[in-house]
């Protein structure tokens, strides 16, 4: 994840508390998916920004993952997020994101 | 218990799947408050 | 009038050592982790300059290959070498390292760029060999100096070091003490992108067959800046590169939008020759060091070769209508605008169905779409997905809401009306124009009749807004002579006529 995003993660954690956080993606596929929802959970793989070593917990979803999908306006949903519905793989980002979420989440 | 309503969330939408703005959207639809949107570029 | 693309230029230089020098990945990750596992394992993965040539992706660059060959490749390409290995191929050349460091001092106005004196003693009459190369060029070239001054330049003056095989050779100087947008660094980077665009205009010129001296306009549309401290952006590439190239007739200027600045630099120069404001206008770019190396963590961690070490450059030459060479149509011009917003089916709509719709045409009736034609196989193991491949899909399920298609025609889709994707990730590169020499091709074989072309750019990077952007166009077979225009005396008088028979009607109308 980028280093200014991770940056921001952090400093709003702090601010806001790690609790009232929800991370939300917009990755194109499963493997860039887990990647950053293990960023802003268990710390950046990669060792390069600031949330290096820093195990935040936050609860992140992808926007295209039902849980999500269930509690946006359908139609707001269907406009912004209905054709790339087409064209991701879903299975393969939900399929991702579960085990990081059940793993590293902390206030689910 | 709603995931997103009440929240502050903090999007990382992508050029090449959702943008930020979109899932902004999405967010303010089901009660969240957006504290910070941004989109990644991997190309 | 209309436009007509008379020609195309790609180049590709090969450079490792600068994937490990400049790459913002490498630059970065030595600030942040100088000790890190990547940094150690990275110079086993890149790949020599057999490799490349034998690459799948760079000979359909440089056109030995076409799009349709390396879709019948299976991917992964990097384990696999293509039967053609040569360096030049009939839309321009792939350079090896060498010779490149030797264009970078070839374009140097400022005596920036020092090259070891062996160095260039050795490689500069291999330069010479190049057909692209003329005498104006290699005179450029100044002797060499001592290694062990350019080691003190880099190691007390700021130089930007220039390594071949991971050896000191030579090195960008400063070019002001205190300015940070004329800092080594800055001059390194731009540098590249002027050797490269140079390179690229040659390559076009040739392949066009059009005289030096009839290129009235360049457009540049990389997306570096050149400027100082008192103007960060001023400008010009374009015109830099055109001295460099001989267009001693030649203007420019600079067109920027991220990785959509080929397209609107493209829209932008047609309608220049279509005004009738120049008469052959020349679009270029040259490529970035930035992103060399930029998914190499990616790759490194899954035991791939370094891909993204090739510098990009292309040209397209555009002219007033020879009659033959495919036109550029402007009435289907595509735009994303303030309005359109991010929402991707938006974003795809104003590119491609909202052109189409305003002139009566169906998304089928396009032969072929070029969006933007990232290689996949640097893409996918970097977690980015095929690039192309989801804007066939997004185009198909488009085409599935509007009842153009069947629902099971969206598999099928890319293949019919699709490339597979082949340009290294340099940004503005890839977006679009690489397959402008192969369409033209297919154009003037009579094999296609229309295709378009798609930029997308995220300006949201720059920080100066959170929009996205976008333009397309789209290329057709040239549609033979145009009739003359203007109105003749007798069709005047009838317009009067009519006029006048109006106003009378309005005023009887009025009375009653």
């Amino acid at each position: 994840m980028d280093l200014e995003n991770q940056k921001r993660v952090l400093a709003l954690s702090e601010e806001y508390g790690a609790e009232n956080i929800v991370v939300l993606l917009g990755a194109s596929e499963g493997e860039a998916s887990s990647l950053a929802a293990e960023t802003v959970t268990a710390g950046d793989p990669t060792f390069a920004g600031p949330l290096t070593g820093v195990q935040l917990g936050l609860t992140v979803f992808h926007v295209c993952e039902p849980e999500i999908k269930e509690e946006v306006d359908p139609a707001v949903y269907d406009e912004q997020c209905g054709m790339m519905e087409m064209v991701m793989d879903i299975d393969d980002i939900c399929n991702e994101m579960a085990p990081i979420r059940a793993e590293y989440c902390k206030y689910l | 218990m709603a995931i997103l309503a009440g929240k502050k969330v903090i999007i990382i939408g992508d050029r090449d799947g959702i943008p930020g703005p979109a899932i902004e959207e999405c967010a303010k639809s089901a009660g969240a408050e957006v504290v910070f949107s941004s989109t990644e570029c991997f190309v | 009038m209309k436009t007509v693309i008379k020609g195309a230029g790609y180049i590709l230089a090969h450079t490792p050592d600068m994937v490990l020098h400049n790459g913002t990945t490498q630059t970065t990750e030595r600030i942040v982790n100088p000790e890190s596992e990547y940094l150690k394992e990275l110079p086993s993965h890149l790949r020599d300059w057999n490799t490349v040539l034998g690459y799948w992706p760079n000979q359909v660059y440089i056109g030995n290959k076409t799009p349709d060959d390396l879709a019948a490749i299976p991917q992964p390409w990097c384990d696999k070498t293509c039967d053609v290995n040569d360096r030049f191929g009939p839309y321009g050349q792939m350079m090896p390292q060498e010779e490149f460091l030797l264009m970078m001092q070839a374009v140097d106005v400022f005596s920036l760029v020092k090259l070891e004196k062996s160095f260039v003693e050795t490689y500069k009459p291999v330069l010479a060999q190049n057909p692209l190369i003329d005498e104006s060029i290699l005179n450029r070239i100044v002797e060499g100096i001592d290694g062990a001054e350019i080691a003190r330049l880099v190691a007390e003056e700021h130089s930007e070091g220039l390594y071949h095989n991971n050896v000191l050779v030579g090195c960008v100087n400063r070019a002001h003490d205190i300015d940070v947008n004329l800092s080594a660094h800055v001059m390194h980077e731009n540098m590249v992108s002027k050797a490269s665009s140079v390179l690229a205009l040659l390559a076009a010129l040739k392949n066009a067959g059009i005289d030096k001296n009839d290129v009235e306009y360049v457009v540049d549309c990389c997306e570096e800046a050149c400027g100082d401290m008192n103007q960060r952006g001023g400008g010009n590439f374009a015109k830099a590169a055109a001295e460099i190239a001989g267009l001693n007739n030649a203007t420019g200027s600079d067109v920027r939008g991220f990785c959509a600045g080929p397209a609107h630099a493209l829209i932008d120069a047609a309608s220049l020759v279509a005004a009738g404001t120049f008469k052959t206008v020349v679009v270029t770019a040259g490529g970035c060091t930035a992103k060399l190396g930029m998914n190499g963590k990616d790759h490194v961690k899954k035991g791939l070769p370094i891909m993204e070490d090739m510098i990009g450059g292309f040209c397209i030459v555009l002219t007033q209508d020879d009659g033959v060479s495919p036109e550029i149509n402007l009435n289907i011009v595509g735009r994303h605008t303030v309005g359109t917003g991010s929402a991707p089916q938006a974003v795809i709509s104003s590119l491609v169905t909202e052109s189409l719709d305003r002139n009566g045409l169906k998304i089928t009736d396009i032969d072929k779409y070029s969006p933007e034609m990232q290689n996949p196989d640097i893409t996918k193991p970097a977690g980015a997905g095929d690039v192309p491949l989801a804007n066939y899909k997004m185009i198909a399920a488009l085409a599935v809401k509007r009842g153009e298609i069947g629902r099971a025609d969206i598999a099928s889709f890319a293949d019919k009306y699709g490339l597979t994707g082949w340009a290294p990730t340099q940004g503005h590169i890839p977006s679009g124009v690489p397959a402008i020499g192969y369409l033209c091709d297919k154009i003037k074989a009579g094999e296609m009749n229309r295709a378009m072309i798609i930029g997308k750019g995220s300006l949201f990077l720059g920080r100066m807004t959170n929009l996205f952007d976008g333009a397309s166009f789209v290329i057709q077979a040239n549609s033979g002579p145009e009739a003359p225009a203007g109105v003749s005396e007798d069709e005047v008088k009838k317009m009067i006529a009519k006029a006048m028979r109006e106003f009378a009607a309005t005023l009887l109308a009025a009375e009653e």
